[in-house]
């Protein structure tokens, strides 16, 4: 057996140490300290084909690099897009790219939405803030099977409705039969018709078969506590529910420990989580 | 608000999430003095500081709760709707509204009258410990909901 191993011949493994050369195609502002970057592989550069809810690391030369969720569509693995916002130096200056620029591209990592696990019965997505990037790729597969599944729901909460991402996509999304879409933001101007309030505030409005419902939950952590801690309550099994958890990840590939919470590697083991697994771990202090 | 009516079928007491369960002797009684009545979209429920006399249960429509401060838009950080109830500023004194409550659209709900329900309360205590026993979780709620605005989570 080892003799035979070792008269394989040797693959060429990517190294996932190396930022491969995207250009950025378009820049699009979403809210005054978010833009979206339509990025391509420069020539050389194979195209990145992904799972919905993995992310890259993204290096912005010479300052660094920095994961962000993968929001576009896998069915277009040439086109690469990142929704970022301007948090720190390196997302603030990934929020200035403009078109032509190079940016570095390490990726996909980690796990991805468990989208079949969804079928042949309810689902659920309730994003806030920038939970709705990372599940926009899950959304555009859902939305392109949509005979597999039975009701879909969504619930998307914002700061205010100025922060509100893809606005012209929500539109279309409301507006699309056979998926109810609820918008919340938690604060507004009397310009705004729409609905403010928590994303748990909406929940009792659903009209998901919870003993069905497969739930995937993005967002702040203390929403994504709140809310699976909600749907649990109204009876949505704890393994049917699922997180996109965030930590500080460097080397994105398990080996450094900078993302580590509790047993897992964030970067590894996720960023999608089972409720079921995680749920212990989300109300310790500190992990 | 546009006028109390009696459309067909007249909204019930009992037909509210929140008197799900309630003694019906004091569903009947606090029903006997409801009153039925809608908001056309911008009408007002209510103002701030005005006395606070009613007691909402919502049918239909939305509803936000509005606070203002002087050369300040005002800013709406809360809206309810069908099932939800609205107001509890009766049941404590000063008796008077905390905030404004104005109809987002066309909206529909049985108008209950405080004095009528305090003195329920006070006749049949009980009434009373079970009206708070169900209204104190949804004040709870939106305290909670009120302190993770504080905290701006989306912001941070």
């Amino acid at each position: 057996m080892a003799s035979e191993r070792m008269a394989a011949p040797a693959e060429a493994v990517p190294d996932p140490f190396l930022p491969l050369p995207y250009e950025v195609v378009s820049r699009t502002a979403e809210t005054p300290d978010t833009v979206t970057l339509v990025l391509r592989p420069r020539p050389g550069t194979p195209p990145l084909e992904f799972s919905a809810g993995q992310f890259n690391m993204l290096y912005r030369f010479p300052l660094g690099e920095v994961a962000i969720s993968i929001s576009g569509d896998r069915t277009h693995p040439r086109e690469l897009v990142h929704t970022i916002r301007s948090a720190g130096k390196i997302t603030a200056s990934l929020t200035q790219a403009t078109p032509g620029e190079t940016i570095g591209v390490r990726g996909p990592f980690g796990t991805g939405w468990p989208i079949d696990r969804a079928t042949q019965g309810d689902l659920l997505i309730v994003a806030g803030g920038l939970g709705l990037p990372p599940l926009r790729p899950a959304l555009y597969e859902i939305l392109a099977h949509r005979d597999r599944f039975d009701r879909i729901e969504v619930i998307y909460g914002a700061r205010s409705p100025k922060d509100l991402v893809y606005y012209d996509e929500l539109q279309t999304w409301r507006s699309r039969p056979g998926v109810r879409f609820q918008v919340t933001v938690d604060a507004a101007g009397r310009d705004w018709y729409g609905d403010v309030g928590l994303v748990t505030a909406r929940l009792p409005d659903t009209r998901v078969d919870a003993a069905r419902t497969t739930a995937f939950l993005c967002g702040p952590e203390i929403m994504m506590r709140l809310t699976a801690q909600a749907l649990d309550r109204m009876g949505v099994p704890d393994r049917a529910i699922w997180l996109s958890m965030e930590r500080n990840m460097k080397c994105a590939v398990g080996l450094c420990g900078h993302c580590q919470y509790g047993p897992s590697f964030v970067c590894r083991d996720g960023p999608i989580f089972s409720y079921r697994d995680v749920k212990a771990r989300m109300m310790l202090r500190e992990v | 608000m546009s006028g109390h009516v009696r459309s067909d079928p007249p909204l019930r007491v009992a037909d509210h999430p929140f008197f799900q369960g309630a003694d019906p002797a004091f569903v009947e009684r606090v029903g006997h003095h409801a009153t039925e009545a809608t908001w056309e979209a911008g009408e007002f429920l209510f103002h701030e500081g005005d006395p606070a006399r009613s007691f909402y249960l919502l049918f239909l429509g939305k509803v936000a709760l509005e606070l203002g401060a002087p050369d300040r838009p005002k800013l709406t950080i809360q809206t309810v709707g069908p099932r939800d109830v609205l107001g509890w500023s009766w049941l404590v004194p000063p008796y008077r509204w905390r905030f404004d409550a104005r109809a987002v659209k066309a909206t529909r709900a049985l108008v209950l009258d405080a004095e009528v329900l305090r003195e329920a309360f006070e006749a049949r205590p009980e009434d009373g410990y079970w009206f708070l026993l169900r209204l104190v979780p949804v004040i709870g709620e939106r305290l909670e909901m009120a302190r993770l605005q504080i905290l701006d989570i989306y912001g941070v």
